[in-house]
């Protein structure tokens, strides 16, 4: 059993439409106790938003998205959070993680264009002083994204009735 | 067709009327009773949302699959041994041990079989003779009947009611026992009501049989499917039951396994051994990809039961409520993945509530008459489809019922 907090979270990532009433019907729980818990997600930051699955690649903009490995050195007192930062607040930065392994940050560029990273690398990231190396990666294709599939086999292949 | 119409073999045999050769048994299996409303839906399907399918809308999960497609890949594709592999049957011994407490020998009282459908086939044809009676509470699954007909047994159902949220009561079951019955059958979770028994409940339907020669079939499908504070209880499980029952087990509906045909029966060994014989010499063995699928899902089961419950439970509150916000009155389904409201407020036949609908709102559902006459007045809505279409299909169904009480 997944508790309810985890239940209306992982029903909101799949659906941020879902209204409370919806919400509260589908887990059984009390329409102002699924409000409460929404604000209180909301309140300590748990929910940061919520947004839409873009498949970009199916609009007209040609979009790019781009893994960025980088390699830092850690400032003293302020380990790895301080250069983090000054990458992230990027706007198009759309994701930055520490990580464990051959490099430290990993830079998402999501919806951009090949200029527009090989600008962003050279001219914001590289000159950085405590950067010491970065590798460029760009996505082909996606298949799978936050869990959901891109080619979707939605259609129901079920006999009309079955008793 | 000129000159076979009427061209008659050296005995006289006329054989342009191949009616005349089918069984009796067979002939005495009537045609379903919503034949004309299955053309129907046919023809409308692809056009309409269905939640007329009594199998899951998942996919089986996939390291299930994949299971299977290592079988292949490992040229696990010869006849097992009839009664299944030995470790299929140990690993459904230790699920039944660890989920209901019920010990079965996985060498003498275990046979995999086809689908929980062969097995409900092979258990009635190796216990009843000619003119055994076998007790049906109906609205039931529409093979036990036809099962019982065809082996030459006589069905005598019971109409269960609405007031007891259609689950059989000791006194309807004591009304319908003769000294000619032989067997009864219990399919709890329902299909189609969604009913789940209680211990309670089903230790006043043993009282009633303790002292008779009566065995029980406990068909249990959708014993995972059973939702909170329900818990699946067997009926084999009470005193004195195990060594009268036969349980009937499925990887279909918990497992999402409809396609891959394959289930189990549990139950004494002499009683197994007659079954495996019928088994043994008409199917030879179950298919030996699905076995090791079906491995691997029941070594696991919570592990891929859990996610797809929680996510029927979900809809299941939701058609719950959206039949009540629409005005049909609805007991709570506490199994199986199907509700069963009440639509007589409507002044519609169940066959006509579901042709105007599906008609009218394109959406599919499924006379309660359909499983057995006293499911009249009633629908079956399955839950098994996607949120998205059964939210659309509620609010159809909303608009649907305000129209039809309006020219009542
Ligand atoms: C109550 C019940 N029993 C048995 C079956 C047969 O299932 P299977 O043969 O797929 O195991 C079904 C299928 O609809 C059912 O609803």
């Amino acid at each position: 059993m997944i508790g309810k907090r985890e239940e209306i979270l992982h029903l909101l990532e799949q659906n941020a439409r879902l209204s409370v009433e919806e919400i509260s019907v589908m887990t059984g729980q009390p329409e102002e106790e699924v409000r409460a818990t929404i604000q209180e997600l909301e309140d300590m930051n748990i929910i940061l938003g919520y947004g839409a699955l873009v498949n970009w690649e199916k609009t007209t903009s040609a979009p790019v998205t781009a893994l960025i490995e980088v390699n830092v050195t850690p400032q003293r007192d302020r380990g790895f959070d301080e250069i983090a930062r000054r990458i992230y607040r990027y706007p198009e930065v759309k994701s930055c993680y520490l990580m464990s392994g051959g490099y430290d940050l990993m830079v998402i560029l999501e919806d951009t264009s090949l200029k527009d990273v090989a600008m962003f690398v050279s001219e914001k990231i590289a000159p950085l002083e405590s950067v010491i190396s970065t590798r460029t990666h760009f996505v082909l294709r996606k298949y799978k994204m936050n869990g959901t599939e891109f080619i979707k086999q939605d259609e129901d292949d079920r006999e009309a009735i079955i008793l | 067709m000129i000159g076979i119409d009427k061209k008659l073999d050296s005995d006289g045999c006329d054989l342009s009327n191949l009616d005349s050769f089918l069984s009796d048994r067979v002939q005495s299996v009537p045609p379903s009773g919503i034949r004309r409303f299955f053309d129907l839906a046919n023809e409308m399907k692809g056009q309409v949302i269905s939640l007329s399918i009594g199998e899951p809308d998942f996919v089986t999960p996939w390291a299930v699959r994949e299971a299977g497609i290592y079988s292949l890949e490992q040229g696990h594709t010869h006849y097992s041994p009839n009664q299944g592999y030995i470790e299929l049957r140990q690993a459904v011994s230790h699920y039944l041990a660890d989920r209901q407490g019920l010990n079965y020998d996985p060498q003498s009282e275990i046979v995999i079989s086809v689908g929980g459908s062969e097995a409900i086939d092979l258990a009635v044809r190796a216990v009843i003779n000619q003119g055994d009676e076998v007790i049906i509470p109906e609205p039931c699954f529409v093979a036990y009947k036809a099962c019982v007909s065809l082996a030459g047994g006589v069905p005598v159902t019971i109409a269960c009611k609405p007031e007891n949220d259609f689950k059989l009561t000791a006194d309807q079951l004591a009304a319908a026992i003769t000294p000619k019955t032989k067997l009864l059958m219990l399919g709890y979770p329902n299909n189609p009501t969604g009913a789940v028994m209680s211990r309670d409940e089903l230790e006043k339907l043993v009282r009633v049989i303790e002292d008779k020669p009566i065995l029980v079939l406990s068909d249990e499908l959708y014993a995972e499917l059973t939702y909170e504070p329900a818990v699946h209880q067997s009926i084999i499980t009470l005193p004195g039951m195990r060594e009268r029952s036969i349980l009937i087990g499925g990887f279909s509906k918990a497992f999402a396994m409809t396609g891959w045909r394959i289930g189990y029966a549990c139950g004494p060994q002499k009683i197994m051994a007659a079954m495996n014989k019928i088994h043994q010499y008409a199917i030879m063995s179950s298919p030996s990809t699905a076995q090791d699928a079906a491995r691997v899902a029941i070594q696991d089961s919570e592990k891929y039961v859990a996610p797809m419950r929680e996510e029927y439970n979900r809809r299941r509150r939701l058609v719950v409520n959206a039949c009540r916000e629409a005005g049909l009155e609805c007991f709570e389904p506490l199994g199986a993945f199907y509700a069963f409201p009440d639509i007589r407020s409507t002044g519609l036949t169940s066959n006509q509530f579901c042709e105007k609908f599906l008609q009218e709102e394109k959406v599919a559902i499924v006379p309660g008459n359909a499983f057995g006459e006293c499911g009249e007045g009633f629908v079956r809505i399955s839950y098994a489809a996607s949120m998205d279409n059964i939210r659309e299909a509620m609010k159809r169904l909303k608009n649907f019922v305000s129209r039809s009480k309006q020219n009542v």
